[in-house]
């Protein structure tokens, strides 16, 4: 019996090797351990046996019955390992063969320059003012200092629908409209952006459309030095901290003192090339202290309210940051165009 | 503007100062500098020559050999081959070392076996625009018509070591129109004393007043008129020092009688008009308005109709003149004048403005009255021209000018104390550092303790009110020295208000769906304006149009920004990029009752797609975009804003597919449409399959709602359901789910389609839907018997209403 026990010990060692699926190891199993396996038909004749003889052989057929169960599941479990190296093996890719494209949507790089400026200002206490496209002839020219006849109307030629109303040219209708919102009481912190329209000829440098953003800050005590430092500020933050900014004189018919303002060129430092007309400068913007007519036509008192304002073209800024070389760009949506800026 | 800093030199000290430091201070302090011209030429080497003698080269026809006496012991050979060199000529030789514009340099050289050292110039060869050389010495070479230093250098002479600043003159400050304007401006930055022309003449006894009497129509239209008679005059050309300033300002010298009204011009800023006065035709000028109608030939030759807004200068009965803007043909100057009628006149700047513009005649002369020209001085400007007429061209002057109106000016004084200043400036500028400011400027003012009174001269006539001085204390302090500062006013939140919250919102989801943010022109063509406008915009009434618009391309404000989307996608196309998504943001323009009233202004967003949507490069996966695509775009903007749903109910609309298209509604209101182009419209636009949506965000915002209704989450389970039916295909979805819907209540909370099929296997005409549905009670655990019920309930019905077969 004894020697019973070792040849099945010894042919179920065999089989177990040589098993080499999960489910011939499963008939291994059935064959040796089973109900009707080997080793209970061992235990079954057991009764034959001696006294002495049967715990002993009890013991035997039980050490046995371990020893082929853990080799079973030894040879399981390598086998489990090898099929999953297997699955893996199958399984491998090319990690370098491109990912499957999302869509890329984005800004336009515009609307992305504006809502920046916006989010500055929004950031100091202001708030941001729209108001209409199509305007009237009051609230484009004559609230702002410029009534009929006024000279400079010919540095903005228009584009009319009827004598009184006109695509705006500028969006500074929007601070006149918010002034008078106000009915006289400070303060007024706007920050205007829009669409404004002229009478130009589309070529590489002019579009009869183009955006504009305005800021305006109405209260008591506001100075051109308070101006210089909130342009400073906007300076710096489109055009990088080591711009150096100047104001000098200009004239604008709503603001005066008028000033534009340069900042240092980026590509020359400010020794003079070719981006910079030589002059080390390139002009950003205009500004100036709010004119008194404009303030006491929008029902402020001028000699206790004082206020600055200032205007910018974002596709000047877009043009200048990115040295984009044509205005119409913005407006033929090409989508090679507009892709490039969706990162910014 | 030109400024010719060898002419400014004349009035103030500038002498040592680098003209590119000039130029800046000029710019900071006011009047922008746009660029610096010149020099052309400053060549020691190139001197005043004397042709000794002038014979023919031996061994050439057209080529001579000149002696010329350059200044030195030995005479110059030169060989020659102007046509109009000649003995006795005071030429200008470039020896050899001289370099010429142009890089050519000058060498001793043979020419045909004759030395030639150094080369006999034209004003061309010199650097000098053509435009500026007179006719007869445009083929040859210069030559000089006055005695000059032999041996000297002659660019100085021709002011070729000239430079020259071109100012972009804002137009307050009409002051810096002239030489004597910048003098002025120059001397306050610098801090210098002026050297100005004080000019005086000799007055014959006989008088002006026996030639000529003036009288005004319209005081209003003409303030000041002056005449003066000069006679005797000697037409012949300027002397070459008025020739080199005229051409350093961009004028062509014509003869000194013209020049000399021009050079005034420049250096005073005050246009005069030299009529003659044989050809004047009477004894007295009359201003007056143009009659209606009334026609005259100017200078040009053109024949201007005129209106009575027009300014004539006349004789009693013809006129010689539009006022301020351009003489008549008939009192012309000619080479045969010799006795000139000299207007030195105040007209009204928009007079004279209305005329130009309407006439398209814009002239040094105008451009000075229009901006209103300093009425102070204008009899100087007169007493400078009759002193040059005096002494260039041997005139006499007929004792006083015959003068009408008056030169006199509404006195302006500015009244204000030092705190104001420095409040609108932000400094702390001190009484001493105030009064050098307006010292410099030569403002006349008055101080007394903190108190100012400026009275600005009239050449700063833009000088009016408080903030005017404030600028002029703050340019001359300079903007370099104001410090920077912020406000420190009380505080507010500022921010957006809801409106531009949920628009920024709208912008951001649709990016993150794909699409590209596109800008389009508001102004379209008649033709676009037309199409794709939504139906719930009144349609009856065309476009707001431009009066004058430039071109028929951007004639008409859009109602829908599709037209113009489908142009950037067809701009694409043709670009070889086919897989195009695009929305825009933005207002669109629907007109008003009443002839002045503002359009409507109504914020949209629009989007049309075409192309690949998505796909996998390298496994051949490749999906158009269809319906559906663009749907659930809208559908996800509409689940970010909207509680109360938006339905989709199948329509029919110019230029869309009539099968798939369908107009959106919140509570039975159209707030826009989606559909495909129509395939004929695809084809114009040479587009695939194109999707489009154009929606009105102001009505979504009206309904938007997102305040979340809190539901705890139940711990009784769900139950779902799919039952399918057959209908007939035209039967919409939507339909079906309503009457699902209704008879699965009150448990039923959710319907899904997962599944619609027609075609193959499926009788023509009839479509196969299937449905998920979700039962749920949140109080307890739902029994079978009431899902079965409602299940029941449902198949029934939906059988019946839509002729259904069910099928399981
Ligand atoms: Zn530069």
């Amino acid at each position: 019996m004894k020697e019973r026990l070792q040849s099945i010990k010894q042919e179920a060692i065999t089989e177990i090797e040589a098993a080499d699926t999960q489910k011939s190891l499963q008939d291994v199993r059935v064959q040796f351990l089973g109900k009707k396996g080997k080793i209970t038909e061992v235990l079954k004749g057991m009764g034959k046996l001696s006294k002495e003889e049967r715990p002993v052989i009890g013991q035997l057929a039980n050490e046995v019955r371990d020893q082929i169960t853990e080799s079973i599941e030894e040879k399981a479990a390598l086998l489990e390992k090898q099929a999953i190296e297997e699955q893996l093996k199958a399984e491998t890719i090319d990690v370098t063969l491109p990912g499957r494209p999302t869509h890329t949507g984005g800004p336009h790089i515009l609307m992305k320059t504006i809502r920046d400026i916006e989010d500055l200002f929004i950031g100091m206490g202001y708030e941001v003012a729209e108001g209409p496209e199509v305007e009237t002839d009051y609230y484009n020219f004559e609230a702002l200092n410029l009534p009929k006849g006024h000279p400079a109307r010919d540095m903005q030629d228009s584009l009319y629908i009827t004598e009184e109303l006109l695509m705006r040219t500028h969006t500074s209708p929007v601070q006149a409209r918010t002034l008078n919102a106000h009915e006289g009481r400070g303060p007024v912190k706007i920050i205007c952006p829009g669409k404004v329209y002229r009478r130009d000829t589309d070529d590489a440098t002019h579009s009869h459309q183009f955006t504009q953003i305005e800021g305006l800050y109405v209260d008591e005590h506001i100075t051109m030095s308070d101006l210089k430092g909130t342009l400073n500020v906007l300076a710096k933050h489109l055009f990088g901290e080591d711009r150096e900014i100047r104001l000098r004189p200009s004239f604008f018919p709503f603001t005066e003192p008028s000033v534009e303002m340069d900042i240092s060129c980026k590509v020359c430092n400010g020794d003079g090339c070719s981006v910079c007309k030589h002059t080390g400068w390139i002009e950003i913007l205009g500004a100036g202290l709010v004119h008194p007519n404009v303030l006491e036509m929008a029902g402020f008192d001028s000699k206790k309210y004082t206020g600055f304002a200032f205007g910018m073209g974002p596709e000047r800024i877009a043009m200048l940051k990115y040295g984009i070389e044509d205005i119409r760009h913005f407006y033929t949506n090409d989508v090679r165009f507009l892709k490039q800026f969706h990162q910014v | 503007m030109l400024v010719s800093i060898n002419w400014l030199k004349e009035y103030v000290d500038i002498e040592g100062i680098p003209t590119g430091e000039l130029a800046e201070a000029i710019t900071k302090t006011g009047v922008e500098v746009d660029g610096i011209h010149g020099p052309i030429l400053n060549d020691d080497k190139i001197v005043v020559g004397y042709v000794e003698a002038c014979e023919q080269h031996p061994n050439a026809d057209k080529l001579n050999l000149c002696q010329v006496n350059v200044g030195e012991e030995e005479l110059a050979q030169i060989v020659c081959g102007a046509p109009n060199v000649a003995q006795g000529q005071y030429v200008v030789v470039a020896r050899p070392g001289a370099r010429l514009p142009g890089g050519l340099k000058i060498k001793k050289a043979k020419l045909r076996g004759e030395a030639s050292e150094g080369m006999i110039c034209s004003l061309q060869e010199l650097g000098v625009d053509e435009k500026f050389v007179p006719d007869h010495q445009k083929d040859g070479i210069f030559v000089f018509d006055e005695e000059v230093q032999i041996g000297e250098p002659a660019c100085p002479l021709l002011n070729l070591n000239d430079q020259v600043l071109e100012l972009d003159l804002t137009p307050n400050r009409a002051d810096c129109l002239n030489m004597v304007g910048m003098a002025y401006e120059v001397a306050a930055i610098y801090n210098k004393e002026l050297q100005l022309p004080s000019p005086a003449v000799t007055k014959a006894d006989e008088s002006s007043k026996d030639y000529i009497a003036v009288r005004i129509e319209n005081k209003e239209m003409n303030p000041y008129y002056g005449a003066w008679i000069i006679k005797d005059l000697e037409v012949k050309s300027s002397p070459l020092w008025l020739r080199n300033r005229l051409i350093s300002a961009g004028i062509r010298p014509i003869n000194n009688l013209v020049d000399i009204t021009n050079y005034v011009l420049l250096e005073y800023g005050q246009p005069l008009h030299a009529f003659d006065y044989d050809r004047f035709g009477s004894k007295e000028v009359v201003t007056r308005p143009a009659h209606e109608g009334e026609t005259m030939t100017t200078l040009d030759g053109k024949e201007r109709t005129l209106q009575p807004e027009h300014l004539l200068i006349t004789n009693g009965e013809k006129p010689h003149a539009l006022a301020g803007v351009m003489g008549g043909q008939d009192s012309e100057v000619q080479d045969d004048t010799t006795t000139i009628l000299l207007e030195a006149a105040y007209f009204d700047p928009r007079t004279v403005r209305k005329a130009s513009s309407q006439h398209n005649l814009r002239s040094e002369a105008s451009a000075r009255f229009e901006k209103g020209v300093d009425l102070a001085r204008v009899k100087e400007a007169a007493m400078r021209a009759a002193e040059l007429y005096e002494e260039l061209a041997g005139g006499t002057i007929l004792g006083e000018m015959v003068e009408e109106g008056s030169t006199d000016r509404e006195p302006v004084q500015i009244t204000f104390e030092r705190h104001e200043i420095n409040e609108r400036i932000g400094t702390e500028l001190s009484i001493d550092q105030m009064n050098d400011i307006l010292e410099r400027l030569r403002l006349p003012y008055e101080q007394q303790g903190e108190q100012y009174t400026v009275t600005p001269p009239s050449r700063r006539n833009d000088l009016r009110i408080l903030e005017d001085m404030v600028e002029e204390f703050a340019r001359l302090y300079g903007y370099d020295h104001i410090p920077y500062t912020l406000p420190t006013g009380q505080s507010n939140k500022g921010g957006l208000t809801k409106r531009q919250r949920l628009t920024r919102e709208v912008h951001a989801y649709l990016q993150k769906t794909g699409l590209n943010e596109a800008l389009t022109y508001s102004l379209t063509t008649e033709e676009k304006s037309k199409h794709f406008v939504s139906p719930e915009i009144q349609t009856d009434q065309e476009a707001v149009k431009l009066m004058m618009p430039m071109t028929d391309l951007h004639s008409h404000l859009r109602l829908s920004a599709i037209p113009e989307l489908l142009s950037s996608l067809q701009y694409n196309v043709a670009r070889n990029q086919y897989n195009l998504g695009f929305y825009e943001l933005g207002s669109v323009y629907l007109p008003n009752a009443g002839e002045d009233v503002l359009p409507k202004e109504e914020l949209r967003v629009a989007a049309a797609i075409t192309g690949i949507w998505e796909n996998h490069p390298w496994q051949g996966e490749k999906k158009p975009v269809d319906f559906f695509v663009l749907k659930g775009i809208l559908e996800g903007l509409f689940e970010h804003f909207l509680k109360s749903p938006v339905d989709f109910e199948k329509a029919s609309l110019a230029g869309l597919h009539p099968g798939r298209t369908a107009l959106l509604k919140i509570d039975g209101e159209t707030i826009g449409y989606i559909g495909q182009l129509h395939p004929t419209v695809q084809k114009d636009h040479d587009l695939d399959e194109t999707y489009v949506f154009d929606v009105n965000l102001k009505k979504v915002f009206d309904y938007v709602d997102k305040t979340p209704d809190y539901e705890a989450i139940t711990k009784y389970p769900a139950v779902s359901q799919d039952l399918a039916f057959v209908v007939n295909a035209e039967i919409a979805a939507k339909e079906i789910e309503a009457t699902i819907y209704e008879q699965g209540q009150p448990y039923l909370k959710d319907i899904r389609i997962f599944d619609v099929y027609q075609g193959e296997h499926m009788e023509e005409g009839k479509k196969s839907i299937a449905f998920n549905l979700t039962f749920q009670n949140n109080e307890r655990t739902l029994k079978d018997e009431e899902v079965d019920e409602a299940r029941e309930r449902i198949i029934e019905k939906v059988k019946e209403a839509f002729s259904a077969e069910f099928r399981g």
